[in-house]
């Protein structure tokens, strides 16, 4: 194993389990212009995805493509951030982790932009310029909702203080990785806090902060989702779709 | 190498129905350039005028005086045609977390996306007739107004979602064909859009279920399955036969519908068989065969009593959609009261803030 590989699967993970939980919304948005604006940001997610899965594959050397690492791996294979797999819950929950996911992807999409991995470089040199769309989208999101109605103000801060704990497990150092994770907190920093001034929401205090992710040890969500995203794949081994 | 063993794209559905879309498309430029029929002086009757107008092929527009009767026409079929997108997306919408490919999950998610797209600019074609999108969604969610029924059924397995593509797109696809042609411009204009899009999800749909019926025993029993659930509930999609259809009569003459049920109907059996035939499927009806003298295919008529049945609300999932749709309409609603609330602040501010502006200059 090595930084590259070990990097290209994290984020791969981190962008393919986003995009199952924001997929989750179709047909479920609160208006019809939110459900195109959820689909269009689960497609980013996907897109990105794939193509980092497939390079991670490649990396590998073991045969394996983007379908075989997404379907055929187990929930302690997975090396994605516990942020991602959490549940949906409202849409302040939704809005608030694609926040935080956003503020980090941007950032770390851009540093990636400029790697010596040819590859990683044109990924996220590609992704930057979507997660910096899906950063307005989340941030208006959070301005209305915290800035809206007494009841859209409490379910958004209940939201963010939900969340929170889950981002310090983003900037966790990444041995070998060809981008530090932790030379990225600063910026996440200097998106989120004004934002959720705005948004007219705390910013919580920090202390719990839960991790494992990136070492396969996630929460039990992440087992449910698995089992119905690879059930027909797994039903019918070795069949092209 | 197994995505690319279709027929060639002039062979593969929609082909020269895309065609007929275009030819559309040009008819509406030609209509638009063609000097109008003169603009009717202060003393003409305006109901003569707009009779002249569709005589002349040549499109209403909103700023038109059209007859009421007209107005309402097409409010209920561009509305039901809006709730059809809106709740059909839920049947496909059922399979994206298990779709067993990345690609495919891909494909899905932006088709479901799609119609979401065509629902919203369906709803704003019925809005240029005076209608508010959120007076006909009210009426949607109150069981007022109608949905195509083929969404009240279930789907089941992967290979459903691969049948919607081939048989209910295709339906839909020969419906509105010639809805491109319609006499009311925004309506047309919106179906040109549609039917293009249209036609691309057939395609994908056909794609999934070739890929089906050429891969494990398995897979083929699926596809097979699926093809004989939807065949007869895609037929009833063309409505009652013409004899017991309510509408028709004056919306042809209007140019809103342009061709009989029954027309349709047998066109797209004509067009189902010869796919059939390249996917290795089974057109699940025994009478199904060539009649030279007709040049088409004589075929087993849908069961019209059970459309009745699902149109009244008794289909297998008439409930579980509108819920469905009731649901996240209700759960939203925090959300856009809060979006609303925000705006009128944001105005108020802006308000205020010029006010300042004003008094500082001053």
């Amino acid at each position: 194993m090595n930084g590259p590989f070990d990097l290209a699967l994290a984020l791969g993970d981190d962008a393919l389990i986003a995009a199952q939980r924001l997929a989750e919304w179709t047909t479920r948005a609160p208006e019809m212009e939110e459900d195109v604006a959820l689909a269009n940001i689960a497609l980013d997610q996907l897109g990105a995805a794939r193509l980092l899965l497939t390079y991670a594959g490649e990396l590998e050397g073991a045969g394996r493509d983007e379908d075989a690492l997404a379907y055929l791996r187990d929930d302690r294979e997975f090396r994605n951030c516990l942020l991602v797999e959490l549940p949906n819950g409202d849409f302040a929950v939704t809005m608030a982790k694609l926040l935080f996911l956003s503020a980090y992807q941007l950032p770390l999409y851009t540093a990636l932009a400029g790697c010596a991995d040819e590859r990683l470089a044109a990924i996220g040199a590609k992704a930057r310029k979507e997660s910096a769309y899906h950063l307005d989208h989340a941030s208006l999101w959070a301005r209305r909702l915290g800035d809206g109605t007494a009841e859209s103000h409490r379910r958004m801060q209940a939201a963010v203080d939900q969340v929170w704990p889950y981002v310090h497990e983003l900037f966790a150092p990444f041995p070998g990785a060809p981008v530090d994770p932790t030379t990225l907190r600063a910026a996440f920093d200097a998106t989120v806090d004004p934002v959720l001034a705005e948004a007219t929401l705390a910013r919580p205090a920090d202390g719990w902060a839960p991790a494992g992710g990136r070492d396969g040890r996630h929460t039990e969500h992440l087992s449910y989702l698995l089992a119905e995203m690879q059930v027909l794949h797994r039903a019918h081994p070795g069949a092209i779709w | 190498m197994y995505g690319n063993d279709f027929p060639a794209p002039q062979d593969a559905p929609g082909g020269g129905l895309l065609g007929e879309v275009e030819a559309a498309e040009t008819a509406l430029r030609e209509a638009a350039a063609r000097q109008r029929v003169g603009a009717p002086g202060p003393d003409a009757d305006l109901e003569t005028y707009f009779v002249d107008v569709i005589d002349a092929d040549q499109k209403i527009e909103p700023r038109d005086w059209m007859p009421e009767a007209y107005r309402k026409t097409l409010i209920r079929q561009i509305a039901q045609h809006a709730h059809s997108e809106i709740i059909g997306m839920q049947p496909e919408g059922n399979w994206i977390s298990r779709a067993p490919s990345l690609k495919r999950k891909a494909i899905l998610l932006a088709k479901v996306q799609d119609e979401a797209g065509h629902g919203l600019y369906l709803y704003a074609a019925a809005e240029t007739l005076g209608v508010s999108r959120d007076e006909l969604v009210q009426l949607l969610l109150d069981g007022r107004q109608k949905y195509s029924s083929i969404f009240n059924y279930p789907t089941l397995t992967w290979a459903d979602v691969g049948v919607i593509g081939w048989l209910v797109d295709g339906a839909a696809i020969v419906n509105q064909v010639p809805l491109c042609r319609c006499s009311y411009g925004p309506y047309a204009r919106a179906m040109i859009r549609v039917c293009k899009e249209e036609s691309f999800h057939q395609r994908q749909g056909y794609e999934i279920l070739h890929i089906l019926a050429h891969g494990t025993p398995a897979q083929r029993a699926m596809a097979q399955d699926a093809v004989d659930r939807w065949w007869y509930p895609s037929l009833a999609m063309f409505g009652p036969p013409d004899g017991d259809s309510t509408h028709s009569a004056q919306s042809m003459a209007w140019k809103i519908k342009r061709f009989s049920n029954d027309e349709l109907r047998q066109r797209f059996v004509d067009m189902c068989v010869q796919q059939a035939e390249i996917l290795g499927l089974t057109l699940p009806d025994p009478a199904l065969r060539w009649n030279d003298e007709r040049q088409a295919y004589d075929y087993t008529q849908p069961d019209y009593d059970e459309l009745m049945r699902v149109i009244k609300g008794q289909g297998p999932c008439n409930r579980q959609r509108m819920e469905h749709r009731r649901h996240a309409h209700a759960d939203g609603a925090w959300v856009r009261e809060a979006a609303t609330a925000y705006a009128a602040r944001q105005a108020e501010r802006a308000a205020q803030r010029a006010a300042e502006q004003e008094r500082v200059a001053a």
